[in-house]
């Protein structure tokens, strides 16, 4: 009986099989960069606003201090968006001609809100509180990038639950002293006499990975 | 048990733990009369995994295509997944007010008046959408619920505020459910005049013609029950200035009898305010006082604190004792020593057999009367009267109470309150106050004559502020063909209703949450109702209602009450108390005083005798008698338009969206009737169709119906379910009625009722004994024997807690059924409404339900009811079968379930003893959707679920989050009492304790393991170490009988 397949098929299967291995594990790894990339997490892109505003202007050219405008950071879930008052406190005397605030003096004539596009937004079934992580010692810089450099918003961390874990299961390396949460460029280094190891204990930090700490 | 084939070593063991449970000693408990009977069809019944819906699954549908429609869904649910999620905004505020403070939720005190009395709420306020209610524990009528003083009275500054509030007060199912009527979608949105949209400028020039120099000639107003003093008022300089019109007050559930009762007995329409809290023994004459009513919450707290053994010394236990006759089965008379079931005539024999036996001139019922004393064993009377006079608690300053029931006619509440006076019990156990109500007249008279005045065409305006009449005006009056003549109609109300559409003009009321008013608590305290939102349609409220009939349509509410109070106040700044009152709830020192009453006991005697003469031969009447009664659920049928009310299973019968003709075993037996069989019940020259359905505990030759159902304008919930019961009431006999025929008919309409869903097979799940059994063997009684086993070793490796270990303890001496927990974590966890049909596949999604479980012969049994919310169990059998860890143990010992997890595999509630666990099997959640009004009613701090998810009781998990938070950021931990849970903090007896139970010293674990000998797990021989354990039903029946 003649042989059905040329010997050359044996090659070809050879590399079919491993190929398909190598297909395989090449889309798994196409889908998880993916997964990671910008594209899904939207980490580093640049949402466009209604107004123009300038956290590197704000922030680190000027100044201001985080609460300024997020009052609540300290005490509520949520930091709080600045009403369209907070603007006007300073802009009803300075640049009050500028045309790239026309849309803040118009809601604050008309009494319209501000729709202001929602840069770090968590999935409707995680529940995150500000208010304790800054006591525990976690400073906005820690999952909001050096804002002071932002000329317009982007989100630093992808916000995926890979990302929460890595800082809930060891939150040692993330803490900063009480007194420096809201300095953006604090490094260990700037206080020498910080000890990590002994801010867990004195703030009760303590590894939490309860699936009820932000799912409920 | 199950007589399937098993391994001998497993078998053996089961029929030794069988035997084990069938050998102890305490009650036996039944959930339903086919499990008593333990019938064949019964056991299939249990036999099957999805009763009444594995049939679906054998219909047409091929192997193949089977497959082929799961892959398609596997498919399209992986694809619905890889959605990107949407941009969303952030609007925050122009000017932003300064106490708000975003994500955290701020408590306002207000009112809602129900029954003829008020009831003080906090409502949770999420950025100005009042999300959820709880009792305020300042006002009279909620007693606190949650923290550690034990006292019943709030003194803490719980109220109006930013910040956690974990104090609460006691509500009930209707102040739970309020805030789903704010957001219904069915709501009134708009004006009308006839059908068409009007505006309140158009209903203000229309006004002014018929009002211009008539002197209020033809002019009605007709009102549900008013206990606002400002509306009082306002109604009262009404009639002054147009002195011919008249202020009807009416409500088809009313407290008329009461009143004439008590003018009867005093010459003055009392009511009678009763403190349980020194109440030794107890005679309800047909009184459900622990849970219907305004007193109810006050009166469940107060009777059940004198029933708590477990938590006061074991040692010397006493008790209060209950004497119950009932019309028509209700909480009350399940929870009571001794019960009897008794037809309507009967009651007044007894009470005047007490009387008599007593030493009061009251002729004894001779036996040649008909009926007398049918069905009262006479060793019960003589017990009952030994006890009245002579049963005394060690304390020594209590007395005996006799109550009777609003359904009862004047003359029983007349000697009711002669054998209170009689027994010494006046200023004891019962005062007497002016009536809460601003007119306390005989509200069935009123009305009568108002029909009277509308057909002879007296009435030219007739201004209906809220009330349905057209539904629900008894049947007698013909009150619709009457109004028909009036010129000139106009309704206020919530809903475009029955009256509404018979109607000139229809003005949407604010809901309770819009508006300024006041209301009165039943002890006659003020409090000020307080708005938590903009009326979201346009609604007036009954003061702005009547300002325009004054000629004041400018004025808001909010100046009406506030001027009102500007002039009633007397002595410091007015602006400060004014802000004190609307921060507390209750208005101080505004509670009225005891009135000193004269006994008339000759107009009792009088009464007595023309009764009697009337009654005289009625007995022996063959055919059957009716009782009415508010649905425990939607009551007179103002909240049938409510979700949550309508799948609340009603305590007794467990129906759900609908109302049936509740009947004894012995009657539908007699008439050959079986549940669900239609039946045609026929009285006053009307005739309405209704499923029967066998309710132990009913009397014989008594046919209960529930008034309510049967809307035919009411919205897309309330419209259709039910029947229309109405028809058959009249003005002369609104509760009890004889000469009524109930005839069998072929029909059958299906009825969703749950008292079978979930069961758990005769195990023994509830247990109960006797006061005198505990005394016996305080440590250990003799009824708890068999529970108290050795801990069993466990696969797999101990938990370990170094923070918190939460649990919860249930009394079951304590819980009346009154579901106040089952509404109030609906409302807390945005759980789902899922409609009858749904419910009747037992797909009901509540997290937390009441199982109740009779006791005693068939025909007049008692029930306990067991609160089952998830157990939390240490050694969850739901958690290693989750394939994909979504349902998990936390550091805290809760049994945690992460909705974004679930892929909906169900192994976990396969593999739940207690059968806690809800599945999505459609997409309930999705009428939030369509609806954006419903939006605002979700409680942010909740996930909403969808299709497909599994979930289940969470211990409120987002209340101990708060409060850990909360306390972490004081750098502390979470006190005892910080923690509340919604079912714990709606229940009025406190039958839930919740806490850590790592603290020796809290509440939660001095109810437990050796502190307390009564403390026993569901389930326990299973070795799932719940952390939910029950302290077992105690009674305190008398030896005698």
């Amino acid at each position: 009986m003649p042989q059905i397949f040329h010997p050359s098929m044996n090659t070809l299967s050879r590399v079919s099989i491993f190929g398909a291995g190598f297909v395989l594990a090449a889309a798994v790894a196409v889908a998880y960069a993916i997964a990671r990339s910008p594209y899904v997490t939207e980490s580093g892109v640049v949402r466009e606003q209604p107004v123009p505003f300038s956290h590197r202007h704000h922030a680190g050219e000027i100044g201001i201090d985080c609460r300024y405008c997020h009052t609540n950071v300290e005490t509520s879930s949520s930091a709080g968006m600045p009403p369209t008052k907070t603007c006007m406190n300073c802009h009803a005397e300075l640049w009050k001609d500028s045309p790239l605030l026309a849309p803040v003096r118009e809601s604050f004539e008309s009494d319209t809100p501000i729709a202001w596009t929602r840069v770090h937004d968590l999935p409707d079934f995680a529940y995150f509180n500000h208010s304790i992580h800054l006591h525990k010692g976690i400073g906005c810089a820690t999952c909001h990038g050096r804002v002071d450099d932002m000329p317009l918003m982007w989100r630093e961390a992808t916000l995926q639950m890979q990302w929460c874990l890595d800082c809930h299961r060891n939150p040692r390396p993330h803490l900063r002293p009480r007194d420096k949460l809201f300095d953006m460029d604090w490094t260990p280094e700037d206080t020498p006499e910080f000890d990590a190891a002994k801010q867990m204990i004195d703030y009760h930090v303590r590894s939490n990975t309860d699936c009820s700490t932000c799912h409920r | 048990m199950t007589n399937e084939p098993m391994a001998p070593r497993e078998g053996n063991e089961l029929v030794a733990l069988a035997r084990r449970l069938h050998g102890h000693r305490g009650r036996r408990y039944w959930r339903s009369l086919e499990e008593l009977a333990d019938s064949p069809q019964f056991h299939d019944y249990l036999q099957r995994e999805f009763p009444g819906q594995a049939a679906s699954l054998l219909g047409d549908v091929s192997r193949r295509r089977f497959l082929q429609l799961m892959a398609a869904s596997l498919a399209l649910a992986g694809l619905n997944g890889c959605r990107r999620q949407p941009a969303e905004s952030i609007v925050p505020y122009v000017r932003q007010p300064e106490p708000l403070v975003p994500g955290e939720p701020r408590y306002y005190a207000t009112a809602m008046p129900h029954d003829g009395a008020a009831m003080g709420l906090l409502v949770e306020s999420h950025m100005a959408r009042p999300t959820k209610v709880e009792g305020n524990p300042q006002h009279p009528a909620s007693p606190a619920t949650g923290a550690s003083n034990s006292s019943g009275q709030g003194d803490s500054t719980a109220a109006t505020g930013g910040g956690r509030v974990s104090e609460f007060g006691a509500s009930n199912t209707f102040a739970q459910a309020a805030v789903l009527a704010l957001y219904d979608p069915d709501r009134s949105q708009a004006i009308r005049r006839g059908r068409r949209i009007s505006t309140w400028d158009a209903f203000l020039t229309d006004l002014q013609p018929r009002l211009q120099g008539r002197d209020g000639r033809g002019l009605r107003i007709l009102t549900e029950t008013v206990t606002s003093p400002t509306l009082a008022a306002q109604l009262q300089a009404l009639t002054e200035k147009h002195p011919r019109a008249k202020w009807v007050p009416f409500d088809p559930v009313n407290h008329s009898h009461a009143r004439e009762g008590a003018r009867l007995a005093f010459g003055r329409p009392l009511q009678a305010i009763y403190d349980f809290r020194r109440a030794d023994i107890v005679l309800s004459l047909d009184d459900d006082f622990l849970t219907s009513g305004s007193g109810a919450l006050r009166h469940a707290r107060q009777f059940t604190e004198r029933r708590r053994v477990a938590a006061a010394d074991v040692n010397r236990p006493e008790m209060n004792r209950l004497y119950a006759v009932e019309t028509t089965p209700t909480p009350t008379g399940m929870k009571a020593d001794h019960r009897l079931a008794l037809d309507p005539t009967a009651v007044v024999q007894l009470a005047i057999a007490v009387a008599a036996r007593l030493g009061m001139n009251v002729p004894e019922p001779s036996d040649s009367s008909a009926g007398a004393l049918d069905g009262v064993p006479p060793s019960w009377l003589d017990a009952l009267v030994d006890d009245l006079q002579n049963y005394r608690l060690s304390g020594g300053e209590g007395g005996a109470l006799v109550v009777a029931g609003r359904w009862q006619p004047p003359i029983v509440h007349a000697l009711a309150h002669a054998i209170n006076e009689q027994l010494g019990s006046v200023g004891v156990t019962v005062r007497y106050t002016q009536a809460a109500e601003a007119q306390p007249v005989d509200q069935f008279a009123a009305l009568a004559q108002l029909v009277e005045e509308m057909r002879d065409g007296d009435v030219e305006m007739l201004v209906m502020l809220g009330g349905n009449p057209v539904f629900n005006a008894p049947a007698d009056l013909k009150f619709t063909e009457a109004l028909e003549k009036v010129p000139c109609r106009v309704h206020l109300s919530s809903e475009y209703d029955e009256t509404s559409n018979r109607c000139h003009w229809h003005l949407p009321r604010a809901h309770l949450f819009e508006s300024w008013s006041d209301a009165r608590a039943e002890d006659g305290t003020v409090s000020i109702i307080q708005p938590l939102i903009e009326p979201l349609y346009d609604g007036r409220g009954d003061h702005e209602a009547v300002a325009s009939l004054l000629g004041e349509a400018n004025k808001t509410s909010k100046e009406i009450v506030e001027a009102h109070w500007r002039n009633q106040h007397q002595g410091d700044e007015f602006n400060a108390w004014w802000r004190r009152t609307l921060h507390d709830g209750v208005m101080t020192e505004s509670a009225r005083p005891a009135e000193n009453t004269e006994l008339d006991f000759g107009a009792i005697r009088e009464a007595l005798d023309s009764w009697r003469s009337s009654h005289d031969g009625a007995g022996d009447d063959a055919s059957m008698q009716i009782v009415f009664r508010p649905d425990p659920t939607i009551w007179d049928g103002r909240f049938a338009n409510n979700g949550w009310l309508q799948e609340l299973p009603k305590p007794l019968s467990k129906l759900t969206w609908d109302n049936a003709a509740l009947l004894s075993p012995n009657t539908a037996e007699r008439l050959g009737l079986e549940n669900e069989q239609v039946v045609l019940v026929r009285h006053a020259d009307a005739e309405v169709e209704l499923p029967a359905w066998i309710l132990p505990g009913q009397p014989d030759n008594v046919v209960t119906v529930h008034l309510g159902y049967g809307r035919t304008h009411a919205g897309r919930i309330a419209t259709g379910a039910g029947s229309n019961v109405y028809p058959l009431r009249t003005s002369q006999s609104p509760w009890f009625a004889a000469g009524v025929e109930v005839r069998k008919t072929p029909k059958r309409r299906a009825l969703a009722c749950t008292q079978h869903h979930h069961l758990m097979e005769g195990r023994r799940l509830v247990v109960g004994g006797t006061l005198e059994q505990l005394r016996a063997s305080p440590s250990h009684p003799e009824f708890m024997e068999v529970l108290h086993g050795e801990p069993e070793e466990s696969f797999y490796p101990p938990h370990e807690y170094d923070g918190y270990k939460w649990g919860m303890a249930i009394d079951l001496s304590a819980c009346v059924g009154c579901n106040g927990c089952v509404v109030a974590c609906q409302a807390e966890n945005n759980i789902p409404v899922v409609g009858k049909e749904e419910v009747a596949r037992g797909r009901e999604m509540h997290w937390i339900r009441v199982d109740q479980y009779f006791s005693g012969e068939r025909d007049n049994p008692t029930a306990e009811f067991q609160p089952l919310p998830c157990m939390h169990c240490e050694l969850a059998p739901c958690e290693p079968v989750c394939p994909v860890a979504a349902t998990s143990h936390s550091s805290e010992g809760l049994n945690e379930m992460t909705y974004n997890r679930c892929v909906g595999t169900r192994y976990c509630a396969n593999n739940c003893p207690y059968k806690v666990r809800r599945f999505n099997y459609l997409d309930y959640s999705s009428d939030i959707q369509q609806h954006p009004s419903l939006h605002l009613l979700q409680n942010p701090d909740v996930t909403v679920r969808s299709r497909g998810v599994m979930e289940k009781c969470t211990y409120c998990v987002q209340r101990i989050s708060a409060a850990r938070i909360a306390a972490e950021k004081q750098d502390r931990s979470i006190r005892d009492g910080e923690v509340v849970t919604a079912c714990q903090a709606a229940c009025p007896t406190r039958a839930i304790e919740f806490g850590d139970l790592n603290d020796p010293n809290s509440r939660v674990t001095r109810l437990k393991g050796e502190h307390n000998p009564l403390d026993y797990a569901l389930l326990g021989e299973l070795n799932t170490r719940p952390r939910t354990t029950y302290s077992a039903a105690l009674r305190n029946p008398n030896p005698k009988l």
